[in-house]
């Protein structure tokens, strides 16, 4: 992310940001893009719209200009009312807000989002969503990391998993679940019984702690067998989500 | 190969207008520190000495006085206060996202540093005048000349702001490099008195004597030819901190 945002210098290969070579059109690139980074580094010496003027004047935006974005901007985040507020009266989710505002002071062409929405309450992190999908509808280009799948799956057309710095699989949400989980999950408490039951259907399973996860296309199927063949009586059955795809294809060994 | 534009003031923008804010607190210091030191030194010392050199001992520590408050505010604005804005507010990092180059954002700390110096040696002027310990019109030079001496002491001072391995370590050249700068500069005895080796120690190494030795001709005025190796020493070694200390920095902040 760094080498794309040309703040860390490229470790080898060839990398183009927006068809221009970061080696040498650093300040055209960064020009163009807007960055979302993952710690907040808003400017605590100053008031909410100082922050975004301040932000205008590093890209040498004209001070009328940058006065009318700012508002506009703030009005957008849902931050008109704090408009003259120190950074540090600021919950997490208006400094979140407030950054994704300061990343769109240049209208950039590229928005570029470093885990837009983490450590926030859920009622803020719908809301950054909300004006990222609402950004995304008017043609806006973003890209996104986020180690939180569910965002993943709502946000993005097309998605990276990426595990040690390897590209595992890439498609749109949708499709990946289908290819990599299959529609539904079901899910049953492990024991003996249900595992001599899998078993004897000759059904493919995964363990998952204390239960055990079918993927299937056939949910229905697969419930009605453990219920009514095995009698078994914890059984859930749900989508299967991109989660469990990623789970699958990285393994459930914590990575530190 | 060091990479500046007109970019550079806005981030000089920046820190000015976050010294505005508080103004109230920043205007402080340069109005108290002058009456103190002459009250405490020039007129309550000051009684035992009658004079040095032929100048009453007021008229000889007031260019003193201009120079160390250069120094302190130029020197400190780019070691704390840089530093706090680098490591705790991640200030450079917000602003290397956007087409202002890291070499333009710590020459703007350190022409923001020598400014903010040089907004010192003006307010302190009319104390001084008031005072009658400065002679007019050539005490006017003390304020250009406080942004030089104010640029030099700001690329020091980030020259150490590059290395530190924190704000604690910072301590060591404002306690082993600053404060005995501010005794043995010419400041409150001449230079004359110390034995020779450490005279020529205390002007091939401390900035603060030339200085001083400046800002005293300008202000009784009595210029003279050393003035100019003075003035030459520090452009040469404000040039050589200037490029030293974005070298440090790059080395520091580009990972």
């Amino acid at each position: 992310m760094k080498m794309i945002q040309c703040i860390s210098p490229k470790t080898g290969g060839t990398l183009e940001v927006l068809g221009m070579d970061v080696d040498t059109r650093q300040r055209e690139i960064k020009g163009r893009l807007g960055v979302v980074p993952q710690e907040n580094n808003l400017d605590p010496d100053f008031s909410a719209y100082q922050n975004l003027l301040i932000y205008a004047r590093y890209f040498g935006i004209p001070k009328r200009e940058a006065e009318r974005r700012a508002e506009e901007l703030l009005t957008f985040m849902q931050l008109e009312e704090k408009r003259d507020v120190l950074i540090d009266r600021l919950s997490g989710g208006m400094r979140r807000r407030l950054i994704v505002a300061r990343a769109l002071i240049n209208a950039p062409e590229l928005l570029i989002l470093d885990e837009p929405t983490v450590g926030l309450d859920p009622q803020a992190r719908h809301l950054i969503w909300e004006k990222l999908r609402s950004l995304r509808a008017e043609g806006n280009t973003l890209v996104l990391t986020t180690h939180y799948l569910d965002e993943a799956e709502r946000l993005c057309d097309r998605l990276v998993i990426m595990d040690h710095a390897k590209i595992l699989v890439e498609g749109a949400p949708a499709d990946l679940i289908r290819e990599h989980a299959g529609s539904n999950v079901v899910e049953a408490e492990r024991t003996p019984a249900v595992l001599t039951c899998l078993d004897e259907f000759g059904l493919d399973y995964d363990l998952a702690g204390g239960a055990i996860q079918v993927f299937t296309d056939h949910p229905h199927d697969v419930a009605r067998e453990l219920l009514e063949t095995c009698r078994h009586e914890a059984v859930t059955v749900r989508p299967a989500t991109l989660e469990d795809v990623f789970l699958r294809l990285t393994g459930r060994s914590l990575r530190e | 190969m060091i990479d500046i534009t007109g970019r550079v003031w806005s981030v000089w923008r920046r820190n000015r207008d976050a010294f505005l804010k508080t103004y109230r607190v920043n205007f402080i210091p340069p109005f108290v520190e002058p009456v103190l030191y002459l009250l405490a030194l020039g007129f309550g010392l000051g009684t035992y000495i009658e004079s040095v050199d032929g100048i009453p001992y007021p008229v000889f520590i007031a260019p003193a006085l201009v120079s160390i408050s250069v120094m302190y505010s130029s020197f400190f604005e780019c070691t704390y206060s840089s530093f706090v804005r680098m490591y705790y507010q991640k200030t450079f990092d917000a602003i290397i996202a956007t087409p202002v180059s890291i070499d333009e954002v710590i020459a703007g700390e350190m022409f923001w540093g020598a400014t903010r110096g040089m907004i010192y040696a003006a307010l302190m002027l009319p104390v001084l005048l008031l005072f009658g310990v400065v002679a007019m019109p050539s005490s006017l030079l003390l304020i250009p000349f406080a942004y030089l001496a104010g640029l030099l002491f700001a690329t020091i001072g980030m020259c150490f702001t590059a290395i530190t391995p924190g704000i604690d370590a910072l301590n060591y050249p404002a306690f082993l490099f600053i404060t005995p700068m501010f005794l043995f500069s010419g400041t409150f005895f001449p230079l004359d008195l110390l034995p020779e080796p450490i005279r020529y120690f205390a002007l091939a190494v401390l900035p603060l004597t030339h200085v001083v030795s400046i800002n005293r001709a300008i202000t009784l005025p009595a210029f003279a030819p050393a003035n100019l190796i003075s003035l030459a020493w520090i452009a040469v070694a404000t040039a050589f901190f200037f490029v030293l200390a974005i070298r440090l920095m790059r080395r520091r902040l580009i990972v």
